[in-house]
């Protein structure tokens, strides 16, 4: 396993970064980690639906992210919000996608973040697709997707993983490995020893990093992409984590895992080693990172604001993105339902 | 103008959108050196390069779910699913993304492509392989769904679909490829998505269908016009968006209707054609609709096939029933 920095800070190999990316990337987390807080607590409070907390896997999806050029495309899932912000989607459209609110869905022109898939397994294959679009339109943006340990169970990890070999495609798969799907352990979901292994099959490299090492995920992502844009194909990243929190906020983990378990993972959070590493090359101070984090929180409400006080979709709009041009069909149902409102009123 | 059959007038709009648009992909299985299994592609690879016209591995879902991904990033690839039957393990992909992303991203995403599927039976060929389930499709949000019967519309509808800004099911009668030719015209032409074509005029009694039941549609036309009776034939060629306005002004014309298609009867797409005719022309109607379909069973083998098939006698039974009343 590619590790660089132990959960005590201690450095085993050379950082793939400077100082001043470590503490960009340091307050990456810090802030991903108050929107994650702040979701989770509007959701308590019936703001948002469901919601996925990523708690604990900040480096592997920051760490991941922050190796990408910002043209280069992202095929997230629901719970890769920190991801996807660090690739330029906005605080407010993520919210919205919890919110209920299809604008969520719609980036800012110019963010290659396709919005997150709710459907498990699926996705990866649109980011072969994307990949595969670069290379015949003489680009050499790349394309990296993120999903779970529980989605290489669906035959489309399968499908994605040797159409990316066949087609020697520039896709980075960034499996967050966090030991559960829902309830599901890691060792109920397949019978090889790692998911990085299963590259093999494919004719893809796969590697396996500590997903809570900043420093790892960094180093093996940028190694992929560099492949990826060279057009050496594929690589299969397994970064090794744990979901320190709930599937969503309807989920009760108590009931399929020990507290005992949780605590031996929260003493290998991914923020507490970058900050005993700053700490150590005196580079931290808890009133920087307080300020920070405060800088980020009211970032987050005033997104909060923002989502909340854009008005829903009213009635006929829910018709008019289906197709470029509305069809007879659907200007005829958006009729019916502007009648059936108007009799109501 | 070239005298061509179905098969030939589908070969000519993916050489065409090959030639003129540098965007356009075709892929399936066994597509490129073969030419495709029906050889609907014969040629093309010659002509146009392996990486335009791409062999692509045994998995559906991974070739509709990669195309996708092409025609997000400004692609437009033509997929080919070999028969219908094998487009189940791609629904996935068609139901939760193709025919999603324009909805889910409200406009900033689009996946402009096309699912070629041969479709239907009458060739007495192998199980999974004589599917009509275009009910499915088009019951799903996002899709256009259109079904040539001529190679004229096919060629045309085919480039029309292709250069449609929204994912289309091309559905084509596999019975029909090569058994009707006619002159098509040379070059770039369109068919719009969305309108029916009138097979031929009558007064008596409308008879409406789509892909190879157009020609059983005509042959029963025929047996009736020797009896006299005056038969309108209508021929979709699209069921989304559906022409309403041809169906419903034929009804309210002949006030007597018959919907064909070999599809499953139940939840099959002559329900939808039944319905719309009751919702806007019922009080022109001289007697109940009638449906001739396949039945509710799997699709017969070989040698059963034709208890199956609906065929021109039970489209004349079914047409004499609406003039009995």
């Amino acid at each position: 396993m590619l590790q660089i920095l132990t959960p005590d800070g201690e450095l085993l190999a050379d950082p793939p970064m400077d100082i001043d990316l470590t503490k960009r990337l340091f307050l990456a987390m810090v802030a991903a980690r108050q929107y994650d807080r702040k979701a989770t607590s509007i959701q308590k409070q019936g703001r948002l639906a469901t919601y996925a907390p990523f708690e604990g896997q900040e480096a592997a999806q920051i760490g991941s992210a922050a190796a990408l050029r910002p043209d280069d495309w992202m095929v997230p899932t629901y719970r890769d919000a920190a991801a996807m912000w660090m690739q330029g989607y906005p605080w407010t459209h993520l919210l919205l996608t919890r919110m209920g609110d299809e604008r969520g869905g719609s980036p800012p022109e110019g963010v290659a973040v396709l919005p997150p898939s709710i459907t498990v397994g699926a996705h990866m294959l649109h980011a072969v697709g994307l990949a595969w679009a670069a290379r015949l339109q003489g680009s050499d943006r790349i394309a990296i997707t993120y999903f779970g340990d529980g989605a290489t169970s669906e035959g489309d990890f399968h499908e994605a993983m040797n159409f990316a070999g066949v087609f020697r495609t520039g896709t980075v798969f960034i499996c967050q490995n966090n030991q559960y799907a829902i309830s599901l352990a890691r060792h109920q979901q397949t019978a090889s020893e790692t998911i990085a292994e299963k590259a093999a099959g494919y004719g893809v490299p796969g590697v396996l990093v500590d997903g809570n090492d900043l420093f790892a995920m960094y180093q093996a992502t940028s190694e992929a992409v560099v492949r990826a844009r060279d057009g050496r194909g594929a690589t299969l990243i397994e970064a090794l984590t744990y979901r320190l929190g709930p599937h969503t906020t309807s989920d009760d983990p108590t009931r399929y895992r020990d507290a005992a378990e949780v605590e031996t993972w929260r003493a290998k959070d991914p923020l507490d080693r970058i900050r005993k590493y700053l700490a150590a090359e005196s580079a931290w101070d808890e009133e920087w990172e307080a300020r920070a984090a405060t800088g980020a929180h009211d970032e987050i409400d005033r997104a909060v604001e923002e989502a909340e006080a854009l008005t829903p979709l009213a009635p006929e709009e829910i018709f008019e993105s289906m197709f470029a041009e509305m069809t007879p069909e659907l200007a005829e149902q958006q009729q019916r339902l502007l009648a059936s409102r108007r009799d109501q009123a | 103008m070239t005298v061509m059959n179905l098969a030939q007038a589908i070969t000519d709009a993916l050489d065409i959108a090959l030639a003129t648009d540098p965007r356009v992909l075709v892929m399936g299985e066994d597509v490129g050196r073969t030419g495709g299994v029906f050889r609907l592609t014969n040629g093309l690879q010659a002509t146009h390069g392996a990486e335009r016209v791409v062999d692509m591995p045994v998995a559906e879902s991974g070739i509709v779910g990669t195309a996708f991904g092409l025609a997000v990033a400004g692609m437009r690839p033509v997929v080919e699913i070999q028969f219908m039957g094998f487009s189940y393990p791609a629904y996935d992909q068609i139901v939760s993304h193709v025919g999603r992303i324009r909805h889910r991203s409200r406009h900033r995403f689009t996946a402009p492509m096309v699912i070629r599927m041969p479709y239907g039976g009458g060739i007495g060929a192998a199980e999974h392989h004589s599917e009509s389930t275009e009910a499915l499709y088009a019951h799903t949000p996002g899709l256009k769904v259109v079904v040539p019967s001529t190679p004229y519309d096919a060629k045309g509808l085919l480039l029309a679909a292709i250069e449609d800004p929204d994912p289309v099911v091309f559905l084509e009668p596999i019975r029909l490829y090569r058994a009707v030719k006619e002159d098509v015209a040379g070059g770039h032409f369109v068919v719009p998505i969305g309108r029916a074509r009138l097979e031929r005029t009558g007064n008596d009694v409308t008879l409406v269908a789509y892909g190879s039941m157009v020609r059983d549609a005509r042959r029963a036309a025929d047996a009736l016009a020797e009896e006299g009776i005056s038969v309108e034939v209508i021929d979709l060629r699209s069921l989304v968006p559906l022409d309403t306005e041809t169906l419903i002004g034929s009804v309210r014309k002949t006030g007597r209707a018959v919907v064909i298609h070999e599809a499953h009867r139940t939840a099959g797409f002559g329900a939808e054609v039944v319905a719309r005719i009751q919702e806007e022309a019922l009080y022109s109607l001289l007697a109940p609709v009638q449906r001739v379909t396949g039945w509710d069973t799997i699709f017969p083998l070989k040698r059963t096939e034709e208890y199956y098939l609906p065929g021109v006698d039970r489209i004349l039974q079914a047409a004499r029933r609406t003039l009995e009343g």
